[in-house]
């Protein structure tokens, strides 16, 4: 800019690390915890230096669990985790890609109808239909079930409106181009527009797959076995009402394992991410 | 909407929405249906018979202090969440803009806690804030002040706002960072060649530039206000102490896992529906206006 003299820069620089160092102290706080000794942090001693108990706690924390509230390995609460996020994340860009290419490629009967009962969904966020679509799910049978906890959430308003938006931007001479050579619908959509989509599929599936990772409410509600827990849940049961039975280099770590995929994901990704991000929100 | 090169077929259509069509039918409208019906009727306290009572549920649902509570603390919440993480999050985003060495490096290290998911945000705070073992609870106390947010509502909400702000920052700052980028760079220096100082600057030519993005976040974290703090609370506080932290969405699931009465949970439930589409509303309105902009 015109008069940025060094003094305004530094100022920059300060103010900016002082917004990193706020939003990285939770967090440099919890992995120090998740190295520490329960006793310690529980009288409120805790130190700000690494402990020595680095190795100890996570392999506790993986593959065995506390020892008092849940008693589940976190190691499998990650598994759940794991299968319900790419279970979200990959039924909404397979049913969303289909939709939107029945909608812009073919003219068929109740075709504007169809796309406004899956526009509308828009408005109706899992916490506005929770204890009905419990009933349902309890009904179907798929409580403490991955397809219980990915299928209720798959349906994708913004997904469909996506690839809707993108395929439009297609030019008609692919289709043309491949009809010459005799292909059929299914044909062109697999040769054609899905390898043209891969860029967009791919953004997407860092913001689902952020979203079905760190989904809360749904899987709290319809879990009730423990080995059945996302790892959102579990590290929510391992806090105990009364304190002093909390584990807390144990919970400190859980926070850590559940941070790690989400937040790699982001850095690892960073374009793909804020592309996702920024086109989501259209 | 439509392309001029098109597929003639009678089934394959049909097919392809049929997945997304049956979720859509099976989860989300038969429930939000059967909510809209169940805040109609009235149930017995055997569940042996139920009765048509037209919009009591909802007379009964704001005759409830408590509910009329919940919905005022629940905007207050998104207020203050919105407005302390929007100005934090533009303060850094301003400084971000500015061309200085490492500045991809600042907007890494400043967005990735947009991954991390509101219940380990809450578990991350209340731990460094907790009344009897929390590393700055002890310098709160050193400096004299009574700190127990598991026993004091107004400590419990304000470390609920606290919590929720800090999770949005990064999300905040990305979109900020983006309007200010999207901003040409001669406004600025025709407005410096006039001789208007930065921080003059800043309020009469960013600012009013800036509006649309700061109106879409506005929204954005509203709706984020009202829906992804259930995870943030329900590791922090669980809606306490008394019902202090309790939001409209924690109702609904608290009430609900108490069982009882199926009819106001259901009007409850339609309530927030009703605030969804608002809110949806607004923001689509506004994205229309984006578009052409």
């Amino acid at each position: 800019m015109v008069e940025d003299e060094g003094i305004r820069r530094y100022v920059a620089h300060f103010i900016l690390w002082i917004g990193i160092a706020i939003v990285a102290f939770p967090v440099y706080i919890a992995i120090i915890a998740s190295t520490q000794d329960n006793a310690l942090i529980a009288n409120g001693q805790m130190s700000l230096l690494p402990g020595g108990h680095f190795f100890e706690v996570y392999y506790q924390t993986i593959f065995v669990g506390t020892s008092g509230s849940t008693r589940e390995p976190v190691g499998n609460m990650m598994l759940n985790s794991l299968v319900m996020a790419l279970a979200i994340a990959i039924g909404k860009i397979a049913i969303s890609i289909i939709s939107a290419y029945a909608i812009v490629y073919f003219r068929f009967p109740f075709r504007m109808s169809i796309f406004w009962i899956i526009f509308i969904t828009l408005m109706l966020p899992v916490e506005v239909r929770i204890y009905p679509t419990y009933k349902i799910v309890a009904d179907l049978h798929m409580l403490d079930s991955y397809a219980g906890l990915s299928l209720p959430l798959i349906a994708s308003a913004t997904a469909t409106l996506l690839f809707r938006q993108f395929f439009m931007t297609v030019p008609d001479e692919l289709l043309e181009a491949s009809r010459i050579d005799g292909a059929g619908p299914l044909r062109f959509f697999w040769d054609t527009l899905l390898p043209l989509s891969r860029t967009n599929m791919a953004a997407l599936f860092v913001i689902l797959f952020i979203l079905g990772w760190n989904q809360y409410l749904w899987p709290l509600l319809i879990t009730t076995r423990d080995d059945m827990q996302t790892i959102q849940v579990g590290i929510r049961k391992m806090i105990t009402t009364t304190d002093a039975l909390t584990e807390w280099p144990i919970v400190m770590a859980t926070a850590v394992l559940a941070m790690l995929p989400p937040v790699f994901v982001v850095v690892a990704m960073q374009k793909l991410f804020v592309r996702g991000l920024v086109e989501t929100e259209k | 909407m439509q392309k001029q090169a098109i597929f003639q077929s009678k089934l394959l259509p049909y097919a392809l929405v049929a997945p997304q069509l049956a979720i859509v039918l099976i989860f989300f409208y038969w429930p939000a249906l059967q909510a809209v019906i169940q805040s109609f009727l009235l149930q017995d306290a055997f569940g042996l018979s139920t009765s048509f009572v037209w919009f009591d549920n909802y007379v009964e649902l704001f005759k409830d202090p408590a509910y009329f509570a919940a919905i005022v603390r629940t905007f207050f919440f998104s207020f203050a969440i919105a407005v302390s993480s929007l100005s934090f999050a533009l303060l850094l985003a301003v400084m971000a803009d500015k061309p200085l060495r490492g500045s991809m490096l600042y907007r890494t290290l400043l967005i990735w806690p947009y991954a991390v998911a509101p219940p380990v945000v809450g578990v991350l705070w209340i731990f460094m804030l907790h009344p009897s073992l929390g590393v700055i609870s002890r310098y709160l106390r050193a400096a004299g002040i009574d700190w127990n947010p598991l026993l004091d509502g107004n400590q419990a909400a304000g470390l609920i706002i606290l919590a929720a702000a800090w999770k949005q920052i990064s999300y905040n700052f990305l979109f900020f960072l983006a309007g200010l980028q999207a901003i040409p760079k001669s406004v600025f220096e025709a407005a410096a060649i006039d001789g208007a100082r930065p921080m003059r600057r800043f309020w009469t030519v960013t600012f009013p530039l800036l509006s649309p993005t700061i109106f879409f976040l506005l929204v954005v974290n509203i709706v984020y206000a009202f829906f992804d703090t259930f995870g943030i609370i329900d590791t922090m506080t669980r809606g306490g102490p008394g019902t202090s932290t309790v939001t409209l969405v924690y109702k609904v699931y608290s009430d609900g896992l108490l069982g009882g009465n199926l009819g106001s949970s259901a009007a409850q439930s339609v309530i927030l529906m009703i605030m969804v589409i608002v809110l949806t509303g607004v923001q689509f309105r506004f994205v229309e206006r984006k578009v052409t902009y």
